[in-house]
Formats: C-alpha cells, sequence, structure tokens
C-alpha cells in the first residue's frame, strides 16, 4: 500500500501559480492567433511571477517540510523565492519591450529558419515576434524557486534541469547576430549538461555514503561518520562542482562571457541576475542543511575558489573591450565575493548565521543591479543592434545625460561605492566572513574589488572625460516596460545604499534553515 | 563484495566519458559522451539500491532516464539550428566568441 505524501497546498501555491502560468502559456502558444499572442502570453507570465512573489510574502515566516520531506519552506527559501519571482517580473518585462528594436523585438521571429538565408533576411525587418520564449523564461523562473527550496538532492537535480534546459534555448533566440547566439546556446548546452552531469554523479555518490538523499538524513550521517567517508567527501565535492557551474564561479566559469556575451541583452539579464541567486541559493542550503556539521568537508574547498573567483573576474575584467564580456567577467568577480559571505557560516544554521543573511541581502542588491545595466545596454543602440563595444560609448554623457548618469550609478553600486546598495551587499558578507575568522579571504576579496573599481571607472571616465564619436550610436526611448525595469532598479540601488536597515533586518529574521 | 565491481564499472564509464567530452570535437560526440557519464551515474544509483536493499536508488534512476530524454530534445535541437546554418557540428568550427 502507497500512503500519499502530506501536500501543504498553501506552501506549494508559488510553485503552482508559477508553473501553471508556463503551462497556460504553452498552450496560448498552441492554440490563440498570432497577432494576439504576444500581449496574451506577457499577461499571463506576469500574473504568473507576480501572483508567485505575492503568494511567497503571504508565506513570510513560514516553517515547514512538505511534499514527504522534498520541499523546504523556511526564511531563506521564501526570501530567495520572492527574489527570484521579483527579479524574474522584471526580466520579463524587458523581454516585452517593443520600441526599442525596429523589428520590435529582441528575439528572432523564426528559429528554425537558417541564420543568413533568404527567408531570414526577409523575416530580419519583419514586426513579427516570437512568443516562445515567454513559457520557456516561466518554466525557468519555476525551476530556479524550486531550486532554492529543495530539501532533497534529487528535486534539487530535477529543479536544475528545469531551470537549465528552458535557459539554453532562449540564449539561441537572438535577432539580431543569429550566429553568436545560436554558438552560445551550443556551448551553454554542452558545458551545462556536463556539469549536470557531474553533480548527478555526486548525488549517486552521497547517496551510496550515507543511504539517503534528504538533506536532514546526510547531515545527521556526515556527522556521524567523523572523519567523513572517502565516497561522501567525493560525493560532496562533485556536487559542488555541478551547483559553482551554475553560480558561474571560476575556475568553472569558462561559458560566462561567451554566453553572456552572445544571448540576447534581456536574456542575458535574466541569466546574470536570477540564475545566480538560484545557484547560491542551493550553494547556501546543500552547505549548510547538507553538511553543516561536517564544515571542515566544503570549507577549505569553498575558500580556495573564492580566491580564485575574485582574482580571475577583477584582472580579466580589465583586458575587456566588450561591456557584456566585462560584465560576464565581474559577475564572476561578484560569485567570489558571494562565496565569502557563504564562507561566514558561523557554527549554526539557526538563524545565528551572518552569512546567510548578508548573502541574501547580497543576491537581492546585485540582482537588482545587474538587471538594470543590462536594461541601460539595451538602450545604447547603432544600425546592427546593441552598441556594446566599449569605444562606442565614448563621450556619451554629453550626448545622453540622463542615459549616462543611469549607467555610472549602477557601475559606482557594481564597484561597491558607499551609499550604493553594493557596498551595504559587500559589507554584510565580508563582516560575516570576519566573524567567522577568514579575514585573509576578506583582504583578498577588498584588493579584488579595488582592481575591479578600476574597469568600472574606466567606463565612466569613458563616458564622461572623451569627445563624442561623430558616427556614434543613438541612445534610443525606451517604452513603458523597460523605463519600468530602470525606475525600480534604480531606486532600489539607491535606497538599499541609503536606508538599507529594513531589508537587512528582513533578511536576518529570514536566515534559519529548517531541516 | 561483488557488487564493488559495478561501481568501479560505472566510474570508468564515467571517466570515459569526461574525457570524451574534453577531446572530441564534434558536438553531437560530444553530447554522446555525456549521455554515457548520466548512464554510469545509473549503474552507480542502481548498484547502490541493490546494496542497501531499498528502491530508492532504482527510481532515481528512472528520473535521470526522462531528464536524460528531456536534455536530447533540448540539445539536439540546439545543435540542429546552428548545424543548418554553419553544415557544421564541429565545436571548432563555432569560434566567433573569444576574449
Amino acid at each position: 500500500m502507497i500512503e500519499a505524501p502530506d501536500l501543504s497546498l498553501g506552501a506549494l501555491a508559488p510553485f503552482l501559480l508559477v508553473f501553471g502560468a508556463a503551462c497556460v502559456g504553452v498552450l496560448v502558444e498552441a492554440f490563440a492567433p498570432r497577432e494576439r499572442r504576444h500581449p496574451v502570453q506577457v499577461a499571463v507570465a506576469l500574473t504568473g511571477t507576480l501572483g508567485g512573489l505575492l503568494t511567497t510574502l503571504l508565506l513570510a515566516g513560514e516553517r515547514q517540510v512538505t511534499a514527504g520531506g522534498a520541499l523546504a519552506v523556511d526564511g531563506p527559501a521564501v526570501f530567495l523565492q520572492a527574489t527570484i519571482a521579483g527579479l524574474g517580473a522584471l526580466s520579463l518585462l524587458m523581454f516585452a519591450e517593443r520600441s526599442l528594436d525596429p523589428a520590435r523585438s529582441a528575439f528572432v521571429a523564426a528559429a528554425a529558419v537558417p541564420a543568413g538565408s533568404p527567408r531570414d533576411r526577409e523575416l530580419m525587418t519583419a514586426t513579427r515576434v516570437q512568443t516562445e520564449v515567454y513559457p520557456l523564461t516561466t518554466f525557468a523562473i519555476g525551476g530556479m524557486m524550486l531550486f532554492v527550496a529543495s530539501n532533497d538532492l534529487l528535486i534539487m537535480f530535477i529543479a536544475l534541469e528545469v531551470l537549465s534546459l528552458p535557459l539554453y534555448l532562449i540564449c539561441g533566440l537572438a535577432r539580431r547576430r543569429r550566429l553568436l547566439s545560436q554558438e552560445a546556446a551550443v556551448k551553454y548546452f554542452l558545458l551545462g549538461a556536463f556539469a549536470s552531469a557531474f553533480f548527478l554523479y555526486g548525488l549517486a555518490l552521497v547517496y551510496g555514503a550515507t543511504g539517503s538523499i534528504r538533506l536532514s538524513v546526510i547531515r545527521e550521517s556526515a556527522a556521524a561518520q567523523a572523519g567523513g567517508g572517502v565516497l561522501l567527501v567525493l560525493g560532496l565535492a562533485l556536487l559542488v562542482v555541478g551547483l559553482m557551474f551554475k553560480a558561474s564561479v571560476a575556475p568553472f566559469h569558462a561559458w560566462t562571457p561567451d554566453v553572456y556575451q552572445g544571448a540576447p541583452t534581456p536574456v542575458t539579464a535574466f541569466m546574470a541576475a536570477c540564475t545566480k541567486v538560484a545557484a547560491f541559493g542551493a550553494i547556501l542550503r546543500l552547505l549548510y542543511v547538507g553538511f553543516g556539521t561536517s564544515e571542515w568537508t566544503w570549507r577549505p574547498l569553498v575558500y580556495g575558489i573564492a580566491i580564485v573567483s575574485m582574482v580571475v573576474g577583477a584582472v580579466l575584467g580589465l583586458t575587456q573591450t566588450d561591456l557584456k564580456r566585462m560584465l560576464a567577467y565581474s559577475s564572476i568577480a561578484h560569485a567570489g565575493f558571494l562565496l565569502t559571505g557563504v564562507l561566514g557560516y558561523g557554527g549554526g544554521a539557526d538563524g545565528t548565521a551572518l552569512g546567510v543573511s548578508g548573502t541574501m541581502f547580497y543576491l537581492l542588491a546585485y540582482g537588482l543591479t545587474t538587471l538594470g545595466v543590462f536594461a541601460v545596454l539595451t538602450l545604447v543602440r547603432d544600425g546592427d543592434g546593441e552598441a556594446t563595444h566599449l569605444s562606442k560609448w565614448a563621450g556619451l554623457g554629453r550626448r545622453s545625460p540622463l542615459t549616462a548618469a543611469v549607467m555610472a550609478l549602477f557601475l559606482l553600486a557594481l564597484a561597491g561605492i558607499p551609499l550604493t546598495s553594493g557596498f551595504t551587499g559587500k559589507f554584510a558578507v565580508f563582516r560575516a566572513a570576519i566573524d567567522d575568522g577568514a579575514w585573509p579571504l576578506v583582504v583578498v576579496a577588498l584588493l579584488a574589488s579595488a582592481v575591479a573599481a578600476f574597469f568600472y571607472l574606466r567606463v565612466i571616465v569613458l563616458m564622461y572625460f572623451s569627445e563624442p564619436a561623430a558616427d556614434g550610436p543613438t541612445v534610443g526611448v525606451p517604452g513603458l516596460p523597460t523605463t519600468l525595469v530602470l525606475a525600480v532598479t534604480v531606486t532600489a540601488t539607491v535606497v538599499l545604499g541609503v536606508i538599507p536597515g529594513a531589508v537587512l533586518d528582513l533578511a536576518e529574521q529570514a536566515a534559519g534553515f529548517v531541516g | 563484495m561483488t557488487l564493488t565491481y559495478y561501481l568501479v564499472l560505472a566510474a570508468i564509464l564515467f571517466t570515459i566519458g569526461a574525457v570524451g567530452v574534453l577531446v572530441r570535437r564534434n558536438a553531437i560526440v560530444v553530447f554522446m559522451c555525456v549521455e554515457l557519464m548520466l548512464n554510469s551515474v545509473n549503474l552507480t544509483l542502481v548498484t547502490f539500491a541493490r546494496a542497501s536493499g531499498t528502491l530508492d536508488g532504482q527510481v532515481m534512476a528512472f528520473f535521470v532516464m526522462v531528464v536524460a530524454a528531456a536534455e536530447v530534445v533540448v540539445g539536439l535541437a540546439i545543435i540542429m539550428s546552428i548545424y543548418r546554418t554553419r553544415r557544421s557540428a564541429s565545436v571548432d568550427d563555432a569560434n566567433l566568441l573569444k576574449y
């Protein structure tokens, strides 16, 4: 006799809404007439994600394990799910922008038509838009929300795939520079599948070592095996490799610059913001809940990876001439800073760990700033789409003072200058690391921040203190969706920098894992 | 115990797959190597399920198969689209994105 597992539908409501909206989106794609699809798809996707955000907010303070122990609805899960749903809704708005590109969409009209063929050139100027991207993105958002709440390695793996597979596809859907976009999709797919195979082998080894894939059982079993079995440590290492890949942490970052550059800019924004939140949510849960009692197994590993990531991101970022690639290396450096926060374990997952609240705050602040910076990138265009080469941005401060000022604000926030959200975030994670005695790491992090600040400031100097080129790019007038995204991200970047108290308190209250 | 042989075999298959991903140049072959890695994980899972006398590992193997099938659909679609443009599935030819 098989007993049905306990399902707390209230706690599952966010997933049901988001996945429900994704399924409805697939049906709309099949049955709605082509000319009506775009507004309907945008409305369905936004309803799903905003509904998900609202229901997650109602779950604040909930602490339970449900769905037969597979899902944990606790502080970090709810906080990060709300972050993902909110950032996801903003990304969807960027996807829906129709007034910047002359062809009225950043996405290819027909992905199956070979790039460069006569039919493709014909469609290049057609105002037809593709709408499959909305259900795909909604599935990815649902997968990310599941990823941060999974209390069991198998669910974590399924969520990893549910978030990755749509991402591989939407990377290849750019309307312009289609070869680059398709190349990005192939690279992301092959390396992503490679990394998930590592995650899976780690899962199998941990299952062999502990007889379970439930994080709480792994925790007890790891505590009992003092000295840790070879299988357990090897399994943990492989799991961490799989997750670090998704979080684009060096040395598992090889895909990041190529994919960030090749993918359509709104998709890059979505990946940079939401995937990072989801991946770090899973890393925190795996390390703190699953291996919290055997900290010695992962601490040296994460310590080393954090240093490599910060140094690689900051140093290679200096040499970039393309803004999207530069931001990719910046994202690698930021992944290192986030790992600094993960190390602030403080010996307990019971809400006292500064690392959890610091990392969560950093993820929220970084996600909003990154979305904003990519939204600005979509505005500055030349004949072939977005003008992402650094030289094109020379003198933008004269030509379009407002755009340059907004860009400068986001770059200062990424550099971590006081009175921006980036500073508060860095302060929170560094304090957590110092509390746990990892001050050498913080010294490295500060040096890396200084190096990284150079390449952000270089863009600002270029915008304000260079003569604009005669054949420079034009600055598009954003439609309502992008304006909304910019307004929200600018406000958040300033507010989280000037008066971060309320959100920091919220993150601290939400820092206790269950299970 | 004889089950060790299966684990060693799975580890060897996983290694062959991983090395294949790193050295082969055709996207389809790279992808097949990834599938080999996933199947070696299945063998590991089933072996551990046998060793522990529970069914969990076998159920997980089914999940892995379903996910692998979904991955094939997405992967072949992406590889097809790039092949139709370039008439080549070599990962060395796709080299526009660098530095």
